[in-house]
């Protein structure tokens, strides 16, 4: 972290710490290397990603580790070669034909688009295994739906603002929904739980129905 | 050994201490609200401090034992039967085979604990048994039937009851400002520290809301999500702080005005809807603000 202009340190309660990164690349690198090099550090009960910081909390020093990080050096790019999981979906959602209408495309050519792309999770939150995955161009951001529904079916691929996600389980919902995967993205009594952890590739296959 | 639900109560769920090191997979904390009551509640039966128990929420809890047992109730005081007889609060209590075990309406505070001797032997979900409201990991809130079973009895005698403050009447909450302390107005500190505020009847095991005055911001638009600890006072858009207990989000796109100390979020999960609260603003932490 040898930039001047680069993560900032903010104190959050008594033995948190959160970095405030530029960019979500700047998030998975720092991540990247907090799991590498946390054997060296203070001793922190939870390394949340998110995205543009990186909570640290339950920090045993703060002082401690504060100073440690601005001794790291911080590469602009996360490790290329982490763990990869493709998810065979089959293109059927209910707001396909939104999505392609938003992007300017034909359905069949919204379906090239997102299967082209290679993702990568920023982060988790919303739910247990719910993965926030970045990949996709910023020119194909989309909004939320205006109204939210009640029920997303579990294993839901889902576009909403910069991110891909997939539910994991049924919930209620605002994204726009592009099909659905049967691949179980959580199951607590597997070993891991998550399929998609933060720093996990990931790649989407087009399926028939 | 177990426990038979005959009434569930409002709201009873299996509290231990709760799930640390998932929140990077969305995995809430989850665990009773007030730790220090279901430690002594552990302590008097004899279990370690954080071993499962049942954290009550206002109406209390009705139970069978199928076995010969100890329990003890701390937290919110509430009456407490065995067997249809008085029986004391704050006390390891013996349970016959086939006894009922009954939890009145707690009659000051929120939350009672009831620990059982061996501990409730749900299974672990990432280290912890506890009920997660937010995400639905763990065990159910208690329903009419559920059988919950009993860990085998810990060899240990039980100990003293140790005092611990009673759910208070007026509630003082220390906050220490950030770490998105300017996305606020000088006004909003001002508000914070001199406002009269109460807990909203909207609070949960996921958050305390409140009713008071609304802290304005110094800017507009959406924070990207990021980390949320235990005790973070999020402020949404309409203004009105949330504290966040146990069942919090991992992540959040609201900004956190300040953090409630988590020593002082046991008292507060025991405040009852309508009781007054200040903040105590402390100083502002200083870290190397920025990395060099």
């Amino acid at each position: 972290m040898t930039d001047a202009d680069g993560p900032e340190l903010r104190a959050v309660g008594e033995d948190a710490l959160l970095v405030e990164l530029g960019s979500a690349e700047q998030v998975a690198a720092l991540y990247a290397q907090l799991l590498d090099r946390r054997a060296e550090l203070p001793e922190i009960a939870e390394v949340v990603p998110a995205a543009r910081t990186v909570l640290l909390d339950g920090v045993a020093d703060r002082a401690a580790l504060a100073r440690a990080l601005a001794g790291w050096e911080l590469p602009e790019h996360p490790p290329a070669d982490g763990p990869l999981v493709t998810l065979p979906t089959v293109y059927d959602g209910p707001d396909l034909a939104e999505v392609a209408a938003l992007w300017g495309v034909s359905p069949e050519a919204a379906v090239r688009i997102h299967t082209g792309a290679e993702y990568r999770v920023a982060f988790c939150g919303f739910a247990p295994g719910f993965g926030y995955l970045t990949g996709l161009a910023p020119r194909y951001e989309v909004p939320r739906r205006d109204s939210p529904r009640s029920s997303v079916p579990a294993g839901s691929v889902a576009l909403a603002g910069p991110y891909t996600g997939v539910y994991p389980r049924s919930s209620p919902g605002g994204w726009q929904l592009l099909g659905r995967t049967v691949v179980p993205l959580w199951d607590e009594r597997r070993e891991p739980a998550a399929l998609l952890t933060p720093g996990v590739r990931v790649r989407f296959t087009a399926e028939r129905g | 050994m177990e426990l038979v639900v005959e009434r569930p109560g409002p709201l009873t769920t299996v509290q231990d201490q709760g799930r640390r090191g998932v929140a990077h997979l969305g995995v809430p904390r989850a665990g009773a609200l007030d730790g220090p009551a279901l430690a002594a509640a552990n302590r008097l039966v004899g279990n370690p401090p954080g071993a499962a128990a049942l954290e009550t929420t206002l109406g209390g809890v009705a139970l069978r034992a199928s076995a010969p047992l100890l329990v003890a109730v701390t937290g919110a005081p509430a009456p407490v039967r065995v067997g249809g007889r008085p029986a004391a609060w704050g006390a390891a209590v013996a349970v016959g085979a086939g006894e009922l075990v009954e939890i009145g309406a707690a009659t000051h505070g929120v939350r009672s604990y009831l620990a059982v001797a061996g501990g409730i032997a749900v299974p672990e979900v990432f280290g912890s048994r506890s009920a997660d409201l937010l995400s639905g990991l763990g065990p159910s809130p208690l329903r009419t039937g559920d059988r919950l079973p009993v860990g085998p009895p810990p060899p240990a005698p039980g100990g003293e009851l140790v005092p611990l403050p009673g759910p208070p009447a007026e509630l003082f909450l220390p906050l220490r400002p950030g770490p998105r302390a300017d996305w606020f107005t000088p006004a909003a500190f001002t508000a914070l520290a001199r406002g009269r505020y109460r807990i909203s009847p909207a609070s949960n095991r996921i958050a305390l809301r409140t009713e008071g005055p609304a802290l304005p911001r110094a800017r507009t638009g959406e924070l990207p999500s990021e980390g949320m600890v235990l005790g973070a006072v999020q402020v949404p858009p309409d203004g009105h702080p949330v504290i966040f207990l146990a069942d919090h989000p991992t992540t959040g796109g609201y900004p956190v005005i300040g953090v409630v100390p988590a020593a002082a979020l046991p008292l507060a999960a025991q405040a009852r809807p309508g009781t007054p609260l200040r903040f105590t603003l402390l100083g502002r932490t200083d870290v190397q603000r920025r990395a060099r």
